[in-house]
């Protein structure tokens, strides 16, 4: 086991061909440790999104190479990047992304249900998913439909589901963005819970303050990192 | 992710929107319907011809008066002074002129009230015909006699009882020989009783009294309207092959009788096969008027499934991209749409096997048309619904799978 769990070389996203082409990462290099928690910041248009979504197997680079754990995913199929993003990655969306007619315990067990290496019966899936929600502080939520739950109850149930396969890193999109001051402060600090307990982290954020949770932040500028500081102050089984 | 999985992810996805769904399975409904209603009519009017053919006796000639050549013909001194049509003078002649026939016939029916003591029987259907009709229409005598020649050459007035008639009047069917009955306001004497033989096409065998034609005549029809003319002659040949024969000497005897030129008679021959070929194929080309009519409700059906799955596709672009976030492969995500596809049409089948067969069922018992379940046109129906589902619900599920997750997750 390495001991990068991302690790990019130079990079490279473009989009559009010719004239029109917009360069949205330039020759990005960036590292990941396992148990990390990385903040990303940066200007709309910096190329976070596009980062992101790269970072999440949801898009792939034009040029460069991505080694996610030890495997280069860079040039995958549709079919296997959808492989890695079950079984390594969960995201936390800005906007929840909860399937609205389903209850909490329903929506958390939906990625165990793709994951067709685990073999798990309707009911460990379902055990599996109870135990992820009281993890998130919502057992007693479990037959609740999203429109029941208030946006920091329904963060926490996003934030279940990235946790049932055991990923490898949780990709946060600016998991606070929908959320009022009380709810975000929650949510940050049920990431640096996690996070104490062992999990790999990358956030965008545009709160500084949410950002001094991280051990590192990274300030991307017009699809480069501009400038990168570790946060002296952040200790890893420390409290706020 | 596992079939079954995948089934009941599509299961939820259709109970999502109950009254949608069903009004998109509409379409299918009423093409499976149809395509089940469709051929149990087309099996009822084979079936209803099949019956017309036992009903006429096989090998049959059927001679009726054209009347718009009667006496208007160059030359047409003799028959100008003629009642136009057929006659029983010309049976006769046909019967003791033309050889290789088994028997001839002509009927003549009507309405009468059958009274034998106290009993009355109201509108009993009185068929006027001569001896040969039990040879033409391949009908058995129980007890007695059927008519014979002489009881139409004296009009003597016997009657021949359907088996039904014998059994309202006397209780048994020998009991009734040589019993006297009142048909209408005549006087007849029951010589002899019919096997039952029941109903062929429309015609109740077993509820109808015979006597001799020359009866009717004088007794109950008119003479100024028809007089002793018939509407129709019925030859039974005795086999195939002299059928060409007997029409060419029936039309020679009938030439001779009326006194007409062999190019334009005044009647015309008919054979039970031409009859026969003629409405089959007027049902087959209703039954195929009703395939198409069917195919093309199903294909509407398919096309109605088709378009709501596109707008379902687009209106849970964002739930597809966050299944294709957590992990659907593009087969996983077409799978699922696909199955909600086939889902809808087989119900859809399910319910129009049931509407269809109700419908059938329905248009028996009320009499509109006759109907002959085909079993077969079940599977039929319910494989069509699958093929309509598979087909129709490839194209929205594949455009649902082609959905880039990015954008899919972007989508309000």
């Amino acid at each position: 086991m390495t001991e990068q769990l991302i690790e990019t070389t130079n990079l490279t996203k473009v989009y559009g061909t010719g004239s029109v082409a917009v360069q949205a990462l330039r020759n990005v290099n960036l590292q990941v440790k396992r148990g990390e928690f990385v903040a990303i910041m940066g200007p709309s248009g910096s190329g976070k999104s596009t980062l992101m979504n790269i970072l999440g197997c949801l898009d792939r680079p034009t040029s460069g190479t991505y080694v996610l754990d030890g495997e280069d995913v860079s040039h995958l199929s549709r079919n296997e990047l959808a492989r890695v993003r079950n079984r390594k990655i969960g995201f936390v969306f800005q906007s929840y992304n909860l399937l609205p007619r389903l209850t909490a315990v329903k929506n958390v067990m939906l990625p165990l249900l793709y994951n067709s290496h685990n073999h798990l019966s309707d009911k460990e899936c379902y055990e599996r998913a109870v135990a992820a929600l009281e993890a998130v502080g919502l057992g007693d939520r479990l037959h609740h439909r999203p429109n029941e739950l208030s946006g920091g109850q329904q963060q926490r149930v996003a934030i279940a589901r990235a946790l049932i396969n055991n990923p490898s890193i949780i990709l946060a999109d600016e998991p606070t963005g929908n959320l009022d001051t009380q709810a975000s402060e929650e949510i940050v600090a049920l990431l640096h819970q996690l996070h104490d307990q062992g999990a790999t982290i990358v956030m965008v954020t545009h709160e500084p303050g949410f950002a001094d949770h991280a051990e590192r932040v990274i300030h991307l500028l017009d699809g480069q990192i501009a400038a990168e500081k570790l946060n002296g102050t952040r200790k890893r089984r420390g409290k706020i | 992710m596992s079939l079954w999985r995948t089934f009941k992810t599509a299961w939820e996805g259709l109970t999502l929107n109950k009254g949608r769904s069903f009004l998109t399975t509409l379409g299918v409904i009423i093409g499976v319907g149809a395509v089940i209603v469709m051929m149990a009519v087309s099996a009822g009017a084979e079936a209803e011809i099949a019956d017309q053919i036992n009903a006429l006796g096989a090998n049959l000639i059927m001679v009726m008066p054209s009347f718009s050549r009667a006496g208007f013909g160059p030359g047409m001194s003799a028959s100008a002074r003629r009642m136009p049509g057929l006659s029983y003078d010309d049976l006769i002649a046909i019967a003791n002129n033309v050889t290789g026939i088994n028997g001839v016939s002509a009927e003549q029916t009507t309405m009468q009230n059958v009274k034998a003591g106290d009993t009355v029987l109201e509108d009993i259907s009185i068929l006027g015909t001569t001896s040969g009709f039990p040879d033409v229409r391949e009908y058995k005598v129980a007890v007695g006699r059927f008519l014979t020649g002489t009881d139409n050459d004296q009009a003597r007035k016997v009657a021949v009882l359907g088996s039904d008639i014998a059994q309202e009047l006397f209780g048994n069917p020998n009991a009734a020989i040589g019993q006297t009955i009142k048909i209408g306001s005549v006087q007849f004497t029951v010589v002899g009783v019919m096997a039952p033989k029941g109903v062929v096409g429309n015609t109740d065998y077993d509820n109808r009294v015979y006597i001799p034609i020359t009866v009717v005549f004088k007794k109950f029809v008119n003479e100024r309207f028809g007089g002793d003319r018939v509407r129709t002659i019925y030859v039974s040949a005795e086999s195939k092959d002299v059928m060409n024969s007997v029409m060419s000497q029936v039309t020679n005897v009938l030439v001779k009788q009326h006194g007409v030129d062999p190019a334009s008679p005044d009647f015309t021959l008919t054979t039970q096969d031409s009859v026969i070929a003629a409405r089959a194929s007027t049902t087959a080309t209703f039954r195929n008027l009703l395939a198409w009519v069917a195919g093309v409700s199903l294909v509407v059906g398919g096309i109605g499934i088709m378009n709501i799955m596109l707008v379902s596709v687009t209106e849970r672009t964002r739930e597809i991209g966050l299944r294709q976030a957590l992990g659907a492969r593009p087969r996983d995500v077409q799978l699922q749409f696909l199955l909600e596809a086939v889902m809808l049409s087989l119900i859809g089948g399910l319910v129009g096997v049931l509407a269809g067969v109700g419908g059938s069922y329905v248009f028996n018992a009320v009499g509109t048309m006759r109907t002959a379940l085909v079993p077969a046109s079940i599977p039929l129906a319910f494989v069509a619904a699958a093929a309509v589902g598979i087909f129709f619900g490839y194209y929205p599920a594949t455009k649902a799978a082609q959905l880039d997750p990015i954008e899919a997750l972007r989508h309000e």
